[in-house]
């Protein structure tokens, strides 16, 4: 176990200089730079835009820039944003509870939904409701995340108006940030009213997050089902005279997890890259609204370190999948 | 009054006119009894058991006049009647160990849950109960065993374990489906002496479903051969292997090793078990039979007592009474 633990250690060291090269890289890569940014539309004056280069260190040759940036980084340093001069790091303590909660909330309703449809369709191969599930799981994938968004404001807030069209809570309500969960916020408030409300602003970009997982968790959870309760130790536990429920979610389900909790982990990465958009249309304010706003701002260090903090989340995740897979599989724990 | 009563016994998969892979079986088990199934493969010895045992999915359909287990009509329980008895009364042992047993589960759990779904035993009570039952079946050391996963057992131990959770209620009939083809040969004597020992300490029915000839004329005190769905021959253990009365259990123990020593090579039937498309009008065995008379193509036989035992032949062999 620990020389697993030491050899995935060893494999982080060229991932990390591979991530700071490339959005260290691609930003630069994007025309226009910070100043100009800033300056928006008025024409800016040539000397005026060297000296704010140089102030911000933009003058200096490219590997000069990014030896500057390792070495900051190095000492812990994820330096501060162009436009607000706080902290990167603040910023995304700040705001990751926000895409925290969004992406809990989401992964909550893909796995719930998506390992009882996909239980459900196995168990009842070939049906109606077998072929329903796929088919519709199949078009969740395919979908655009932007437009399903935008697909489901227009029909649930715009023409029912049952549920708010975007932010965290209505302006309403005065919460104070405790623990930067919306929904823990505002149950130790007490402001009436205010759980539900947040509730309401949670359920529409939960369901655009977690469509595509939910669509791959169900399918997955579907043929692994299929070929476990085709084993033999299926049949032995229909002999001990189980009942029906048992053998399915005691005997086949927990073994039919194994390969979904892969996938489950693999999912975090899309659940981030979705969360991008989801709090762009739902105007949600985390970290993937951020980065998108440090993007168009040329607001270089948020973007490099912001990506750098999230693809740290992917990998620790996966990481922590991978002991849980050993925790789920007794036979890869020993191995160990 | 027997404890296992099977009559007219017929499993399909597929529609009514589906070829049926069990086809009119009989028979009957008393208590206390240790009767073998022989045949060779295909010929319906296991998917018997698994339609008494209520583990024939759709679209196997099962069809018979009577199904009496202990005094129960098994065709007419409900899912939950049956599974009271199925597991505690009846129980069964499987041919492939290794895959038998669930592999994300302790033994202890396994066993147990047997012990909570038929006894109610719980907690402490069902884990003394577990480890008194792998003492039963001679686990080395059963304290440590208890705690272990499936994977680190070997196939004769994992067997054990198998055949412990079997009778973990005691069961009244016990049926083991090949239960030593997957082991290494020294312990498969191990574990037919184990199932033995239960079998006589607990004075339980045994149904050793076997292609092991050697194992039936040790064991077994009446045996029934199948084939192709039929039983073919049921009779009393010495006579069935002294007299063979019909061509098929003639041919059967023609084929054991031993019956060919100097032979240049050993004696079989030609031919293989008929299949879906090639079913014959007549007698199942007629294409393969060495005494096949005219009568035998166009009719099939009934299970008729003979001299020695009930045998489906027109023309039983061995019928001068010494």
């Amino acid at each position: 176990m620990f020389s697993f633990i030491a050899r995935r250690l060893g494999l982080l060291i060229p991932t990390f200089f591979g991530i700071t090269l490339l959005t260290f890289a691609l930003i630069r890569l994007i025309p226009g730079d910070p100043v100009e940014v800033m300056m928006g539309e008025r024409r800016v004056d040539p000397e005026m835009h060297a000296q704010a280069m140089e102030r911000l260190g933009l003058n200096k040759p490219l590997p000069e820039q990014y030896l500057d940036y390792i070495g900051k980084l190095a000492q812990g340093d994820l330096g501060e944003s162009l436009r607000t001069r706080e902290s990167v790091w603040n910023e995304f303590l700040t705001l990751f509870p926000a895409t925290l909660e969004l992406a809990i909330a989401a992964l909550f309703f893909a796995g719930v939904i998506g390992l009882l449809a996909g239980v459900i369709a196995a168990l009842k191969r070939g049906s109606l409701f077998d072929h329903g599930v796929m088919g519709i799981s199949l078009a969740g994938y395919s979908m655009p995340i932007f437009w399903w968004g935008l697909i489901l404001i227009m029909f649930f807030s715009v023409s029912l108006g049952w549920t708010p069209v975007s932010g965290r809570i209505d302006l309403l309500y005065d919460i104070e940030p405790k623990t930067g969960f919306m929904l823990i916020d505002t149950l130790l408030s007490d402001e009436e009213g205010a759980f539900k409300d947040a509730v309401m602003h949670l359920i529409l970009p939960a369901i655009v997050l977690g469509t595509i997982p939910l669509a791959v968790i169900a399918r997955m959870t579907r043929s692994s089902m299929l070929e476990v309760l085709r084993e033999d130790y299926i049949r032995t536990a229909r002999a001990k005279g189980l009942s029906p429920a048992r053998v399915v979610f005691v005997h086949g389900l927990r073994n039919a997890l194994i390969p979904v909790l892969t996938v489950f982990g693999l999912q975090v990465g899309t659940l981030l890259a979705g969360a991008v958009l989801t709090e762009t249309i739902f105007s949600w304010p985390g970290i993937g609204k951020w980065l998108i706003e440090a993007i168009g701002a040329r607001d270089y260090p948020v973007v490099q370190n912001g990506i750098l903090l999230i693809a740290c989340l992917v990998i620790l995740v996966n990481f922590v999948v991978d002991i849980l897979y050993g925790l789920a599989n007794p036979r890869i724990r020993h191995q160990r | 009054m027997s404890l296992l009563q099977i009559k007219n016994l017929n499993v399909r998969f597929g529609d009514a006119n589906a070829v049926p892979v069990v086809d009119g079986l009989d028979l009957s088990v008393s208590e206390g009894e240790v009767l073998a199934i022989v045949g060779e493969s295909g010929s319906g010895k296991s998917v018997t058991m698994m339609a008494l045992m209520g583990l024939i999915d759709a679209p196997g359909r099962i069809s018979a006049d009577a199904l009496t287990f202990d005094g129960h009509n098994m065709l007419k329980l409900s899912g939950r009647q049956r599974r009271r008895v199925v597991g505690k009364d009846m129980a069964m042992v499987f041919q492939d160990p290794m895959t038998a047993l669930n592999p994300s589960y302790t033994v202890g759990f396994q066993i147990e849950e047997v012990l909570r779904q038929h006894l109610g035993l719980r907690g402490k009570a069902a884990r003394q109960r577990a480890l008194e039952l792998l003492r039963k079946v001679e686990i080395p050391a059963p304290e440590s065993r208890l705690d272990a996963y499936p994977h680190q057992l070997s196939g004769g131990m994992s067997q054990r374990v198998a055949i412990a959770m079997a009778i973990a209620g005691e069961p009244k009939l016990l049926i083991a489906d090949e239960p030593t083809t997957a082991l290494d040969v020294t312990i498969q004597a191990q574990i037919m002496e184990l199932l033995l020992n239960l079998q006589k300490e607990q004075n339980m029915a045994l149904i050793l479903i076997t292609h092991d000839l050697a194992v039936v004329a040790e064991t077994a005190r009446r045996v029934c051969v199948m084939y192709a769905g039929q039983a073919v021959e049921i009779g009393q253990v010495p006579e069935l292997f002294d007299v063979p009365a019909h061509p098929y259990s003639e041919a059967l123990l023609a084929a054991i090793p031993e019956h060919s020593e100097g032979a240049e090579r050993l004696a079989t039937l030609p031919g293989i078990v008929p299949g879906r498309y090639d079913r014959p009008q007549g007698c199942l065995l007629s294409p393969r039979c060495p005494y096949v008379q005219d009568h035998c193509r166009q009719q099939r036989p009934p299970l008729d007592p003979q001299v020695h035992s009930l045998v489906r032949c027109f023309y039983p062999l061995n019928q001068e009474v010494a």
